[in-house]
Order: structure tokens, then sequence, then C-alpha cells
């Protein structure tokens, strides 16, 4: 089909209000904030008007390179153990029948409407010493006595997949029961067993969905600023923690909008590459 | 013995028999059509062969050993699937080598054996090509050749060619049968398109209701069809009620037919009769008497449409050996006693 260019304002039409709304939500927030980065901190106020980039310079620091590296992993990891956990998972129930699997989504759903921090409350319980799961495995014969299982980097991790996983379900969902059944029926009658046909075909068939979930969970999981704080020790503060501590605590706005600015940035750059490398695989 | 064997195949889901007490011997080397409606079990039939659904009870024989209890992999078979099913991360070649690649061959018979494989089914050069990029027809004989690359003891297909375009289709019938009879390959395929098992197949398997109502030889099922489900599913047929008369003759619409009898202990039956049998001729002694109602001359043939006693048969025939009539007209029609074929009603 030929299509032709939009000629005369009308034809512009349907773009007003996604235009609209990007503007009013993103584009005059965002730009704030950028400028903002640029102001001057006015420690008896909020902050005054200016162009320096202290901001920025006193983000050039060890301190900061290494919290910033550390949320980058964080992020990463919790992508990827989502990805790992929540492919098999989302395949195996695409293959139960169909009341199965709205038993199974709307309880994914649920998951969804508690809070970070209901979230995070429930998981120090969990794996504190005085009422948390370890009591189980001492009932059960597995420890000799109860331990408390935070602060520690684990129970930041196993916090932030839980919160991601019915996200990413939600996204690979789709994707994977419109997978064609018969690509693995014959990978098997060519001789692949269940498991091999599983890695052979249905992976490689979805790896532009496993890359955008990955990216998906990613941004998501940067953003956690509450799980850090309540499962971790400071040395597992994210980047997140820290701006919401200099915005909020410090009343450091303009440093706070330089670190969101540069990690936005970053994100953007890794998420940049990511697609990059896909892209000359497939070339390939 | 050697070949496939299939020994009292039941499959149910839930209250629902799909295939019901199936039996059926293959000898090695035959071209099989399972033949029927959608929704007769013949797919599901197929699948059981593939070992990708379990019968409910009884046995699958392949060289007098029981397979029904190994896994789809261990099974040495091809399979084409009715979407193909071809890996769309893989190019032509990669698709064809992939059960080589299972296997752990090198990448260097991989190479050889997919080669050999592209030039089988005319597409040498094609190897590095996506999937995407072929058309309908090449995608078809890809997995055709991708089943094939293991010279596998069956070779399997549910409804190979129904994506394809009715001239394709014809060729690809063609080319199918010439390259089965080449490997001598126990070919089963799955298909609704009586024409296309008249073609292919050494033994047709006409089912109905998830069982096997008759398995012969093509020209066999078309002469001698086992019962009126047969005979009305393969080709055109009239289907006549008819009644023994005193003498113990086949009566039907009233007019008894010379030297067919009825069969022992039957007084109500079918008759079936293929329109090209049917012949037209003037009013009057044994013929039936009709009145012509519509002419569909198709160049080739000609079919007449005759309204007797309230039932519509057609006669088809060519031009050469018709004479003109048209609708209105008056006709007798003789039905001769070897085409009748009389079955239980």
């Amino acid at each position: 089909m030929k299509r032709e260019a939009p000629k005369s304002l009308a034809d512009y039409s349907p773009l007003f209000f996604p235009g609209l709304m990007l503007i009013v939500f993103f584009v005059v927030p965002f730009s704030t904030m950028i400028a903002v980065s640029f102001f001057q901190r006015d420690p008896s106020g909020f902050y005054t008007p200016d162009f320096v980039f202290d901001n920025y310079a006193r983000f050039l620091s060890l301190f900061f390179a290494k919290v910033l590296g550390f949320s980058l992993m964080l992020a990463v990891m919790v992508a990827i153990c989502c990805v790992v956990i929540a492919f098999p998972f989302t395949y195996l129930l695409t293959k139960r029948p169909r009341k199965v699997q709205t038993i199974w989504l709307v309880c994914l759903l649920s998951v969804l409407s508690l809070s970070e921090v209901i979230i995070g409350f429930a998981w120090s319980t969990l794996f504190s010493r005085t009422a948390g799961i370890t009591n189980l495995f001492v009932a059960i014969g597995l420890m000799k006595e109860p331990v408390a299982l935070l602060p520690s980097f684990w129970a930041v991790l196993t916090g932030m997949v839980y919160q991601a996983l019915p996200y990413t379900i939600l996204v690979l969902y789709p994707a994977l029961v419109r997978l064609d059944p018969t690509l693995l029926e014959a990978a098997r009658t060519l001789g692949a067993s269940p498991v091999r046909a599983f890695m052979n075909v249905v992976v490689p068939a979805l790896r532009n969905t496993i890359v955008a979930t990955l990216i998906m969970v990613f941004v998501f999981a940067l953003g956690s600023y509450l799980l850090p704080q309540i499962l971790g020790r400071p040395s597992h503060w994210t980047l997140s923690v820290l701006i919401t501590d200099q915005a909020i605590y410090q009343s450091n706005m303009p440093f706070a909008a330089a670190m969101a600015v540069f990690l936005v940035l970053m994100s953007l750059a890794l998420v940049g590459l990511t697609l990059l490398v896909g892209r000359r695989e497939n070339a390939l | 013995m050697s070949g496939l064997s299939l020994q009292n195949i039941t499959k149910s889901f839930g209250n629902f028999t799909a295939v019901d007490t199936a039996n059926l011997s293959v000898p090695h080397g035959k071209f099989v059509c399972l033949l029927g409606p959608s929704g007769c079990g013949k797919t599901t039939l197929l699948r059981m062969i593939a070992g990708l659904e379990d019968p409910t009870s009884g046995q699958i024989l392949l060289d007098g050993t029981d397979i029904t209890p190994v896994p789809t992999h261990k099974r040495n078979l091809g399979m084409v699937f009715q979407s193909l099913a071809l890996f769309p991360h893989l190019s032509v070649g990669d698709n064809i080598a992939y059960p080589l690649r299972i296997r752990g061959a090198s990448r260097e018979d991989q190479k050889k054996r997919s080669d050999e494989l592209l030039k089988l089914i005319h597409l040498q050069g094609f190897s590095d090509r996506p999937v995407a990029k072929l058309s309908g027809g090449q995608r078809q004989r890809v997995a055709i050749a991708r089943a094939l690359a293991l010279s596998p003891k069956l070779f399997l297909l549910d409804e190979p060619l129904s994506a394809l375009d009715a001239k394709l289709r014809e060729a690809m019938q063609v080319e199918l049968r010439q390259l089965q009879q080449r490997l001598g390959i126990t070919t089963f395929v799955v298909t609704h398109d009586q024409r296309e098992a008249m073609t292919m197949a050494d033994l047709v398997v006409v089912m109905g209701n998830g069982k096997i109502l008759q398995a012969a030889p093509p020209i066999e099922i078309y002469r001698k069809p086992a019962d009126a489900f047969v005979a009305d599913f393969i080709g055109m047929t009239n289907l006549l009620d008819a009644t023994a008369d005193r003498l113990g003759r086949v009566s039907v619409l009233g007019q008894a037919i010379p030297n067919l009898t009825m069969p022992e202990g039957m007084t109500k039956a079918s008759v079936s009769i293929r329109p090209e049998d049917v012949h037209l001729g003037p009013v009057g002694g044994d013929a039936i008497a009709g009145t012509v109602t519509f002419v569909r001359d198709l160049g080739g043939t000609i079919e007449t449409f005759v309204e007797a006693g309230g039932k519509t048969i057609v006669a088809v025939a060519t031009p050469r050996e018709r004479p003109e009539v048209v609708a209105g007209q008056q006709v007798g029609l003789i039905l001769p006693a070897d085409a009748c074929v009389v079955l239980k009603s």
C-alpha cells in the first residue's frame, strides 16, 4: 500500500494529543531537571539560577563511581535473574489449560498491587532471625539455629527480583503464547530432547523479546530506592537512594538533578549498547 | 514383520474419542494417505505414530518392535508439519542440518548433507538464505529436506500442501510421490483432499468419526467403497435407496436393475454409482424415467442433472459420447449392473 505524506495541518492532528502528553509529562519536567542540575545550591534556601558544572564535578569521585557501578550491576543482575526464572516459568504456564493460566495471571497481577514498602517489610520479616524462614529450616532440621539473612546483598536482590518478576512474566506471556508450538514438536521429531529443543528453538526464536524484557527489567530495577534501604546495608544503596537522600533530606536539588541526569544518560547508553550488539548478531 | 503396524490404537481426550480402535498394517516402503473430513482423527493418528501424542490404549509396532513407549526424539522419523515449522532464526542450510547438529555431526558433514539435500529438492545455492526470504513452495521443499536429512524409517506429513495454491499443489503432489519412490521410504500423509490421495498413495486409509472405514489402494476405494460414507467422500457419487424385488433383484426408484441381485439376507440397501457410469438414453425398457433439470457444460465434460422419483442423479460424460440433451427433456437413466456398488444402508 502506498502511503501519502501528510499535507495539511489536519493530517497531523492524530499526533497532537500524544505530543501534548509527551511535552507536559516528559519534556517539561526533564528539561527543568537538566536546567536545575546546572544551578547553584543555596544552603540557606533552595537554589539560585546559575550555570555551573560544580554539581557534575562533585559527582566525579570514586565514591559515586562505585555507587553508580553497584547500581548498574544490581539492575543487570535483577534483570538476568528475572528473565532466567520467568522465561521457563511463563513457557510452562502457556502449556497449561486456559483456566489454570488465568488463575496464575490473576495471582501475579495481585502481587503488582503490593507497594514497594509492603514488599520490603514483608521480606525483612521473612529474612529476620526472630520470625524468618530460617526458623522453618530449624524446625525441619536443616539448620542448628535461626539466623538473620538481612541486611545483605542477597536480601536486596531477592526483594527486587520478587518485585520485578510479575512484570517480566506479563511482558513475556504474549510472545510465548503466540509462539508456534509446532516449532518445538518439529525439533523433537528431528531428534532433540524436550530440554534441548527448548534451548535450541524457543529461546533463539524469541531472542528479541528476551532482549526487550531484559532492558525493561533493567530500567525498572534501576529506579528502585526503597528495597535497598530496607533490606541492605548502606554499601548496598543504589544511586536512586542517594538521589532521594540529596533531594529530600539534604535539600540539594541541583546535585540530585545532576545525579539523575547522569543516571539517565548511563542507562540510555547501556540500553543502546545492548540494542547495537543485538543488531550486529542479527546481521550475522 | 517388516513395516508399520497399528494394533487397536485408541485415543481419547476426556469424553471425546479421537481415534477408535484403529488397526492398520503397512508394509515397508509404501505411501499411505490418511484421508477424511476435518475432525475425523487422521491428524491425531499421525501424531501418535510420531509420538507427539500417547495412545490411550493399543500398540504401534515398527518392524516388529513395540515403539509405543519410545519418545519422539528417539523414533528416527521425519515429519513435515502443516505450518512447516521451519526455524525462523536459522538459515535454509542450518534448518536442514539441524538433525545432524543435534547428533553432534561435524560442521563439514552437516554442510555436505545439506548441500546433497538441497540438490535433491532443486534449491542449490540457497543454503545461506534466511527462511523468511523463500516462497511458499520453496519453504515446502526445505521442510521436506529437513525431515529427510537423517534418512528416517518413517516419513510423516500433516497436510503438507494445504498452504500452496492449486497449481503448485498439483505439481508438488507429483514431485513428492516421485521423491518417495526414489527413496523407498514408508510415508504417511494426512490430507482431506481426495485428489491428492489418489495422486500419491499406494494405500488410502479413509477415516470418519475416529474410525478407519476402509484401507485399500486408491482405485479400489473409488471402485469398491466399503460403505456409503466412503463412497460419498471419495469423488462424486449418486447414492440411491434400493430395495429387493420379489425375484431378489436390486430395485432402484421403482425400477429393477438387470443382473444385479441383492446380497443374501438384505432387503434394503444403498446403491452407489459414479456419475461417469450413468448412461442417458431414450425412455422405456429397463431405463429409469427422469427429467433433465440442469446441464452444466464445462467444455471437457458435461454434467447432466436428472430428477427421477424425487432424487437428483448426476451423469457425467464427454461431449463426444453424449447426445445433446436440454433442460426439461425426458430421458431414460441406465445404471449398468457392474458399475453399481450395493452398500448397507
